[in-house]
């Protein structure tokens, strides 16, 4: 068996690299275009002299101009400072799954049968990327016992973005117009309050209750409040802290007593894979992060798909188009009158969608369960170790609840020993080759939250390497503050000076010529 | 790999049977299900997923999923004049390398100090983006086109205090039922007509509609059916004088050549990412970007993560942090400007390649050669007995019609097909009023003998 230990001698890559723009040489090119053929030229003349000087660019074009060679290492350069799940001991990111991407599906993506196609082509000669959408609506629709899938959201806010629209199209054709609330939970992500409100519902905010259940006795009194005005709930299960509604059931019912509509939001579905489904706790609606649950990469936040499942009844509010398959051919159907209409151009994430029915077909039934069960293993696991920390503690600590695929955390008590808190501590563990973790989405119920997820991927030595490193950095805090205090120290940059001035609009700059403008040229690597 | 029920999973380290015991043991714990305990057995799932078998080699895995997709036809073993919203262009090989990279590819939201090159080049993205739009705050990606312009239809709305936004009536159909949705239930849409003998928007019909209740007017430069727009310093003079702000939608192509959106006077740019290095994936290679003048009423509306760019406690070293975080829905909920999460981040950094690779030069040749090729296209296309070709000034996209035919589009495409050509989208349902007529697209990437074999083709076929 391998043998964790501390990387006390890392060092992320630091290449001191300049803005692209530092790199330009005018005149220098770093790729040329095909030309175009003498004969066009003769037929056609210099069409783009041709037009009227109203609609020709007038301003000259400030990209950088620098050969092929050096914007290839440039960009490896700055690749290299930064720190990816296929490369590091990445559990950290809770909430967020990030697992192992197979390198296999990236070689199949690049595939030209599968990269060159247009969604404008007939179904006829799309049938292979029909098919996959199909086949991996099939598995989306065991996992979760939903009736029917669209794969068009474009990440898991999307998702919930889409099903508010569904919603809000059923409540529409019952004519049923006073629904313009909507219940969600604290601790579930913050874009089951956000997406829902951009479509227009009004947003109640519940809290859990002592043991870290959201509040059933809660969700009550709000229901009899709203009342008829009552949308539905968006909310996420097992919550961000880890721990598993027991009463969801008995929210759907609550919810459906008064014609509210169920959302379930299961991005991180890796804890219950074959264990639990949305199907049996009776909601209406689901989605899962297939980016995340699926094995597919997370792109640095997308490219990414967000699966909303369905029951029967809603089926028809989907967005245009549904996949279907008539026995013979697969093809789009748009014709969908009481659909609320497109949520995405074309049908959605193809790469997404072609890497996780990999990911799952090279699993199967029994591999889904294993991943399951290896997650919630390893959490616990990890969970054991770490509890044994000074200074570090649980959210909900000592409610008798064993926890499910990640753990929200809380060095409250070590910032009350050592003033040092849980931003000094995910600064130093980048010193060790860890490259951070999540804190908590706002806002801190917690305070001084650490949410890790040892999902599959993580081995064994892997759950002790980051145990030990944590022990490292803790005991650093009460030994040796100050070397926390100024970390990182081997991180590919350091501290900003002023980061308020993020926030200051004559100092905020988000292009390089806005930099230029507020700041001049006194800060330029290269002069 | 073990017989069936002790299979050990090569992305599941912890499945070798007495790695799981030892943790199991040192939990005290029989099996997982020793956790699962607190899930109450009617919220179980007590049956089994009726999925097919594991294929659990990567080698017959790898046979399985490219035998599905050899079903489809692709663009480089046919002829393809499709456009519309997603283009057959040509993806450097350099795109490829930086976007297969692991580092930013299995990456996620990361902080300045874990992940500062992939900031960097999200920085460089926004700043490029800035450049070729002629603004200079600029978003990470957003899902696509569409998302973008409905994002700024939400963002105009606050910046005004109205409610109405104008479209014009000729945009994509899908990207204008998208926008509609998103603007539900509390911003309405107001169409502005598209005067087709002109080729461009319906001035009269916009001074008609404009008025005090008026957030933003948004049109496409060049417009869905390809038609470059003369009129875009009197449509902002028009909306400005109202009050109203104004969206421009691009296709990035064409900036090397055309106007920038903020010299002309507009408010705000939005487009799509797809042509800068990113293969379409059957509508998979999406994202969308919206850029703005750097001013805090239009900043401070964004929903999306702002990556900018200061000095560090180090002199000469660049540090990266995020611009008014608490704008966004991850810093204040519902509270916050709409929504924010996963998008389209990689196809930003692969489009800050593409755009480092073609500079200032390599996108005006670009949009020079497409003007070139397409003139081409239009004018052999028109020869055809039976075929017309709307004329003006187009960029990339140009609309043929075959009511003279005496065949449908539909036929015509069915017909193309067998000769391995993707002929151009269908307008027939979209803009009836158009006749039988389709959207040809012409890149960089059809050369002439590719549109010297179509022409053949139509004499064939009309």
């Amino acid at each position: 068996m391998s043998k964790p230990y501390v990387r006390t001698n890392f060092h992320e890559a630091r290449w001191d690299e300049p803005m692209i723009y530092e790199l330009s040489t005018p005149g220098t090119r770093g790729i040329l275009v095909p030309e175009v053929e003498d004969e066009i030229v003769e037929a056609v003349g210099d069409v783009a002299a041709a037009l009227p000087d109203s609609v020709k660019r007038s301003a000259p074009l400030l990209l950088p101009e620098v050969d092929q060679k050096h914007v290839l290492a440039h960009y490896i350069h700055l690749t290299q400072e930064a720190m990816g799940s296929n490369l590091s001991n990445d559990l950290s990111e809770g909430t967020c799954t990030m697992k192992y991407n197979p390198r296999l599906s990236e070689a199949m993506a690049l595939n030209p049968n599968f990269a060159e196609v247009h969604p404008e082509q007939p179904d006829s000669t799309i049938q292979g990327t029909l098919e996959l959408f199909y086949k991996f609506e099939q598995i989306m629709k065991e996992v979760s016992g939903m009736d029917r899938f669209s794969f068009q959201p474009g990440g898991g806010n999307h998702a919930v973005y889409c099903g508010a629209s569904v919603m809000r199209a059923y409540h529409a054709s019952r004519k049923d117009d006073k629904r313009d609330t909507i219940i969600t939970t604290i601790f579930s992500h913050p874009c089951d309050a956000a997406a829902p409100n951009t479509a227009g519902y009004k947003v109640v905010t519940l809290y859990p209750d002592e043991k870290g259940i959201p509040d059933y006795e809660a969700l009550k009194k709000a229901v009899d409040e709203i009342g008829d005005h009552l949308a539905g709930i968006f909310m996420t299960n097992p919550e961000d802290i880890g721990i598993y509604n027991p009463n969801i059931d008995k929210f759907v019912e609550k919810v459906h007593s008064v014609g509210g509509l169920v959302y379930y939001d299961q991005a991180n579905a890796n804890a219950f894979l074959g264990v639990v489904r949305a199907r049996e706790a009776g909601v209406d609606m689901c989605h899962f992060n297939v980016h995340k649950t699926f094995g597919t990469p997370h792109g640095g936040e997308g490219p990414a798909n967000g699966a909303l499942g369905v029951r029967e009844f809603l089926t028809k509010f989907l967005p245009l188009p549904t996949i279907e398959f008539d026995g013979d051919k697969y093809y789009r159907d748009y014709d969908r009158p009481e659909s609320f209409g497109k949520l995405r151009e074309y049908i959605g994430t193809a790469g997404v969608i072609m890497r996780a029915y990999s990911w799952a077909m090279m699993h199967g039934a029994e591999g889904l369960r294993m991943c399951a069960n290896i997650s919630v293993l390893n959490n616990n696991y990890l969970e054991k170790k770490l509890l044994s920390i000074k200074g570090l503690g649980e959210a909900f600590l000592g409610n008798g609840i064993t926890r499910q695929e990640q753990c929200r955390y809380s060095w409250e008590e070590l910032k009350k020993d050592t003033g040092i808190g849980t931003d000094d501590i995910n600064k130093r563990i980048n010193d060790y080759g860890i490259p951070w973790y999540w804190a908590s989405h706002h806002p801190w119920v917690i305070p001084e939250p650490m949410t890790l997820e040892p999902c599959e991927t993580y081995s064994k030595c892997d759950l002790e390497e980051y145990f030990m490193t944590l022990k490292v950095v803790a005991d650093e805090a009460y030994e040796n503050p100050e070397v926390v205090l100024s970390a990182p120290h081997k991180s590919a940059s350091h501290d900003l000076a002023n980061p308020e001035d993020l926030d200051d609009p004559a100092k905020w700059a988000i292009t390089w010529r806005a930099f230029l403008k507020k700041h001049g040229d006194k800060y330029l690597k290269v002069k | 790999m073990s017989g069936k029920g002790n299979i050990v999973y090569p992305y599941i380290p912890n499945s070798v049977p007495e790695v799981r015991q030892a943790m199991l043991d040192e939990l005290g714990f029989e099996s997982e299900e020793d956790i699962y305990k607190e899930i109450p057995d009617r919220l179980r799932f007590h049956g089994e997923m009726k999925m097919p078998a594991p294929i659990l080699s990567e080698a017959r895995l790898q046979r399985h999923v490219e035998k599905i997709f050899a079903k489809n036809e692709n663009v480089k073993d046919n002829i393809c004049f499709l456009g519309g919203g997603i283009w057959n262009h040509y993806v450097p090989a350099v795109c490829d390398t930086i976007g297969g990279r692991d580092e930013i590819l299995t990456s996620y939201v990361g902080e300045a100090f874990s992940d500062h090159g992939k900031f960097q080049i999200l920085f460089e993205s926004e700043s490029m983006l800035g450049d070729l739009t002629g603004f200079e705050a600029c978003n990470t990606p957003t899902y696509d086109w569409a998302n973008a312009i409905a994002i700024v239809s939400r963002m105009a709305s606050r910046t005004t205090g109205r409610k109405e936004i104008l479209v014009s009536e000729n945009i994509s159909p899908d990207r204008k039922i998208i926008n509609e949705n998103y603007c539900k239930p509390d911003i309405s849409i107001v169409e502005v007509k598209y005067d087709f003998e002109n080729r461009c928007l319906d001035l009269d019909d916009l001074r008609s509609k404009v008025s005090d209740k008026t957030a933003m007017v948004y049109f496409e430069n060049p417009s869905y059916l390809g038609f470059i727009e003369t009129q875009g310093a009197e449509i902002v003079e028009i909306a400005h004088a109202k009050g109203a702000t104004v969206a421009v939608g691009v296709d990035p192509t064409s900036l090397g050549v055309l106007e920038a959106p903020g010299d002309f006077g507009a408010d705000y740019a939005v487009g799509e990412l797809q042509p800068l290095g990113i293969h379409m994936s059957c509508g998979g290679g999406l994202g969308g970007f919206i850029a703005t003048k750097d001013e805090e009423k239009f900043v401070a509306e964004y929903p999306s993560l702002l990556f900018g760019v200061l000095p560090t406690v180090k002199e000469g070293e660049y540090g990266f942090g995020q611009v008014a975080f608490e704008r966004t829905s991850y810093g204040s909920r519902e509270k916050g400007k709409d929504f924010i999460g996963t998008c389209a981040a990689l196809h930003g950094m692969i489009a800050a390649v593409y755009l480092a690779l073609m500079g200032p030069a390599g996108m005006k040749d670009l949009g020079s050669t497409i003007l070139q090729r397409m003139a081409y296209a239009k004018a052999e296309i028109a020869k055809v007995p039976g075929v017309k070709v709307y004329d003006g000034y187009n960029f990339k996209e140009f609309v043929v019609n075959f009511d003279d035919c005496g065949k449908s589009v539909a036929e015509i495409n069915r017909l193309l097909l067998k000769k391995k050509i993707f002929g151009g989208i269908d307008l027939t349902k979209s803009f009836p009023e158009l006749g039988s007529s389709a959207l040809y697209c012409v890149t960089e990437m059809l050369t002439k003998e590719d549109i010297d074999d179509l022409v053949v083709a139509l004499n064939e076929i009309c």
